[in-house]
């Protein structure tokens, strides 16, 4: 399958399998004007399978959001045709209104106007907490 | 130190200097009342109680009357602002307008972090649902030193509900930063301690057991803190009727106890120390309102940086 590279915007690479759906839904995607182009289970000499995103536009995208989503992905810049910039990411120490706290107790559980705030805890076990309640939760919650 | 608009959500709020600094003020306060009875003359204290807790509520309006302050506030959601479902932020927005000083009990967790950030005079949790209740811990650890005159070298016995009873928590969390202190904490297995509390009990290193048997364990403990099984922290009214009276703490359970050991209580209690024991010298859980009392007022007069 052929998908064209793309003259100006943006490549999410090393998306790990799977998760391509997440990327689009979380960098809200859908929303753009411009082309899209999402691939899934691309062949990895490095990962085996891999997805890919394309998005036809210089957007300032969330990287937090993203080292959320998969601390493995590459974002790279394209400019006039050629890479201009390659950026690694990592776990963010904050996120804000990406992951919901399930707490029942919890005041943004009343106050749906307060932003959700979470904290990295455990970088390896990529766990964060609710800045309000101290909740706890995973990535894998993520959906 | 800058004390002006600090918030005090959590007992890890205050240092250890901080704690026994409060704890030397309480003791003078004890000592020389009057030398405190003006000291806020002048300053008013906000109460915002948006569940009732009428002994937490009038220990902080006895303690800033105590030091010549004022009061005002509310006592329940319904004759609140909240019941018109105002906000949190912009309550504690009005409030920071009209008072030198806010203490706010909240059902929800993690209300008072929103306070925290829109509040700009100091600001004191006094309960966000199972979540911290910081003067509490201030109540018992004030306690705890007068009682056995210090916060170690202690084994303190934990009894009741560990899994929600959050100033048991709170109690643990401070007391492991005093050294060489033991831990038993006796519960039925639906109510034990959660792991994440566990989990900072076996990074400290400290001797700590488990245990269901209050009678096993009485016998080799300094202090007895016992809590109430609560109502309102269960979803489901059968799992409450079942674990409700667990453990009932009677003057026989207390042959086999210290002459010196402690009985301590957040309070309310239901049944779960029988009204005999209440005739006891080691009952010392009304004692511990005093203490909370006193430890209230010390620490208005911290944040309001009239400790001095």
């Amino acid at each position: 399958m052929n998908v064209d590279g793309i003259e100006n915007g943006i490549v999410l690479d090393h998306i790990r399998a799977g998760k391509a759906m997440l990327v689009y839904k979380y960098l809200h995607l859908d929303k753009l004007g411009s082309q899209v182009a999402l691939i899934q289970n691309c062949t990895s000499h490095v990962m085996g399978k891999k997805d890919i995103v394309k998005i036809s536009e210089d957007l300032d995208i969330d990287l937090d959001v993203l080292g959320y989503i998969d601390p493995g992905i590459t974002v790279n810049y394209i400019k006039d045709g050629k890479r201009v910039e390659k950026k690694t990411l990592s776990l963010p120490e904050t996120l804000t209104n990406v992951l919901k706290c399930k707490n029942p107790r919890c005041i943004t559980s009343v106050e749906q106007e307060l932003p959700q705030v979470f904290k990295i805890v455990d970088r390896t076990k990529a766990l964060y907490r609710c800045v309000y309640c101290d909740t706890i939760v995973r990535s894998e919650e993520l959906n | 130190m800058e004390t002006n608009r600090r918030s005090i959500i959590n007992i890890l709020d205050l240092s250890v200097d901080e704690l026994d600094h409060l704890m030397d003020l309480a003791d003078d306060i004890e000592k020389n009342p009057e030398k405190y009875q003006d000291r806020c003359a002048h300053k008013q204290l906000a109460t915002l109680f948006y569940e009732p807790s009428t002994r937490t509520r009038l220990s902080f309006e006895s303690a800033m009357l105590g030091l010549g302050g004022q009061v005002l506030g509310f006592a329940g959601a319904s004759s609140s602002s909240a019941s018109k479902g105002e906000s949190v932020a912009d309550t504690i927005s009005v409030m920071s307008n009209y008072v030198d000083i806010m203490v706010m009990r909240h059902p929800k967790e993690g209300a008072p972090v929103v306070a925290s950030m829109h509040t700009t005079v100091p600001f004191i949790n006094a309960g966000d649902g199972g979540h911290f209740h910081p003067t509490q811990t201030l109540a018992d650890l004030l306690t705890i030193r007068r009682t056995r005159g210090s916060l170690s070298g202690i084994t303190l016995g934990l009894c009741g509900d560990l899994k929600f009873g959050r100033t048991v928590h709170s109690l643990i969390d401070a007391m492991l930063r005093y050294p060489d202190n033991k831990y038993i904490l006796i519960s039925p297995k639906e109510l034990r301690i959660p792991e994440y509390e566990l989990d900072k009990l076996k990074e400290a290193g400290v001797e700590f057991e488990e245990t269901k048997s209050l009678e096993d364990a009485i016998p080799k403990l300094d202090i007895l803190y016992m809590t109430r099984v609560q109502k309102e922290r269960f979803f489901n009214e059968e799992d409450y009727l079942r674990l409700k009276d667990t453990y009932i703490l009677t003057p026989e359970k207390l042959h086999n106890a210290k002459s010196d050991m402690a009985i301590l209580h957040p309070l309310p209690r239901v049944n779960e120390i029988s009204v005999a024991v209440d005739k006891d010298p080691r009952a010392k859980y009304f004692y511990q309102t005093l203490c909370g009392k006193q430890m209230r007022m010390a620490l208005i007069l911290y944040l309001l940086g009239l400790d001095k």
